[in-house]
């Protein structure tokens, strides 16, 4: 049996939050983490509260602290986290909680928005779309795959104390994407805007974002061409 | 974009620039020392390192370095910690206290090495 240590918190009943223990049987299946927390929502108890969509690692919804680490539960099998037959899972560290493991992720969709997540072109609209070559469009692998699970994001001290200031690895990962597109016009201003102490120099590059990416994009290194685009800029 | 009016430089992308800049001038002095005493160095022979103007150059260079290092540090971990988020409303001025102390421990400090060395 799998010893299963959920965090438990319901702000309308509970003074405090506390972790819950269950047992549940694998039946010696190397299941994802997802399945466990649906076998014991579905046999023991239908409270456990937590956020769910295509269980298959595209909509970012499930991202959970498993064992000490964020990743997707979906795509998070026992056999790479558990060690020891036991599971502890609790909400993304850093973001206030709503309920057992759903967290409020208003402050990382704010930082998100702070940095312009589409394309902003100023010449004409062409009457075919706008072209790119093949090395431009190669510029935004590694980018463009961001799911915005927020498992980077809340994962880094940077942002835990400081997430109304700090864009955090998440929103600077798009910033970057947008910045390198060359079918955007509007670098000048993105730069511009994140040309302070915070929201970008907060960033101290422990990659703690690049440890967890269940997507495996490196948040750290599209910081440092961001860092790069500014000295270029102002030097 | 967010403003500052006690960070080093006010400026975020010249802070963590001037930062690496100094640490590089501060491993290069600190190496030399260390090469220097580790290859023997008597009284007379440090006293007449010291009275170099290129080694007084080079340890000024030094402790300014240290100042702006340590002031953007320091800065940085001030305003993770010492914060209104973090410590409540006493957070604000307890972050303004340690910010302007450590500058001005820094600026005492930077004097004091001024005076040792050109004194």
């Amino acid at each position: 049996m799998l010893q299963v240590s959920i965090y438990r918190y319901n702000p309308d009943v509970d003074s405090a939050p506390y972790m819950q223990d269950f047992q549940v049987d694998t039946e010696g299946k190397d299941l994802m983490v997802l399945d466990v927390l649906e076998m014991i929502k579905a046999d023991q108890d239908p409270g456990v509260t937590y956020r769910r969509s295509c269980r298959e690692g595209v909509c970012g919804s499930d991202g959970l602290s498993i064992n000490g680490k964020n990743g997707l539960a979906c795509i998070t099998a026992l056999s790479e986290t558990v060690k020891g037959n036991k599971l502890v899972v609790r909400p993304l560290p850093g973001l206030p909680v709503i309920r057992d493991l759903v967290v409020d992720m208003s402050l990382f969709y704010a930082q998100y928005e702070k940095i312009q997540p589409y394309l902003q072109n100023s010449t004409p609209a062409p009457d075919i779309e706008r072209l790119q070559t093949p090395e431009d469009r190669e510029k935004l692998d590694g980018l463009y795959e961001c799911i915005l699970c927020a498992c980077c994001s809340t994962s880094c001290p940077s942002f835990w104390w400081n997430p109304d200031r700090f864009i955090g690895p998440a929103g600077l990962l798009q910033a970057y994407r947008f910045l390198a597109d060359s079918r955007d016009t509007a670098t000048e201003e993105r730069l511009s805007n994140l040309d302070d102490p915070f929201s970008v120099f907060r960033c101290h590059g422990i990659q703690n974002c690049v440890n967890v990416c269940p997507k495996g994009l490196n948040p750290t290194k599209a910081i440092g061409h961001i860092r790069t685009m500014l000295l270029n800029r102002a030097t | 974009m967010v403003t500052q009016i006690t960070s080093f430089s006010r400026s975020g992308l010249s802070d963590w620039m001037i930062q690496r800049v100094a640490g590089v001038i501060l491993l290069a002095y600190f190496g030399f020392v260390a090469y220097t005493l580790l290859n023997g160095v008597g009284y007379a022979s440090w006293k007449a390192l010291h009275a170099n103007s290129a080694m007084r150059i080079f340890t000024l260079l030094a402790a300014l370095s240290f100042a702006a290092h340590a002031w953007i540090g320091l800065w940085a971990v001030f305003t993770d910690y010492l914060t209104e988020r973090m410590l409540g409303p006493r957070g604000n001025g307890l972050r303004r206290l340690c910010q302007i102390g450590s500058v001005l421990v820094l600026l005492v400090y930077l004097l004091w090495v001024i005076q040792i060395i050109w004194g």
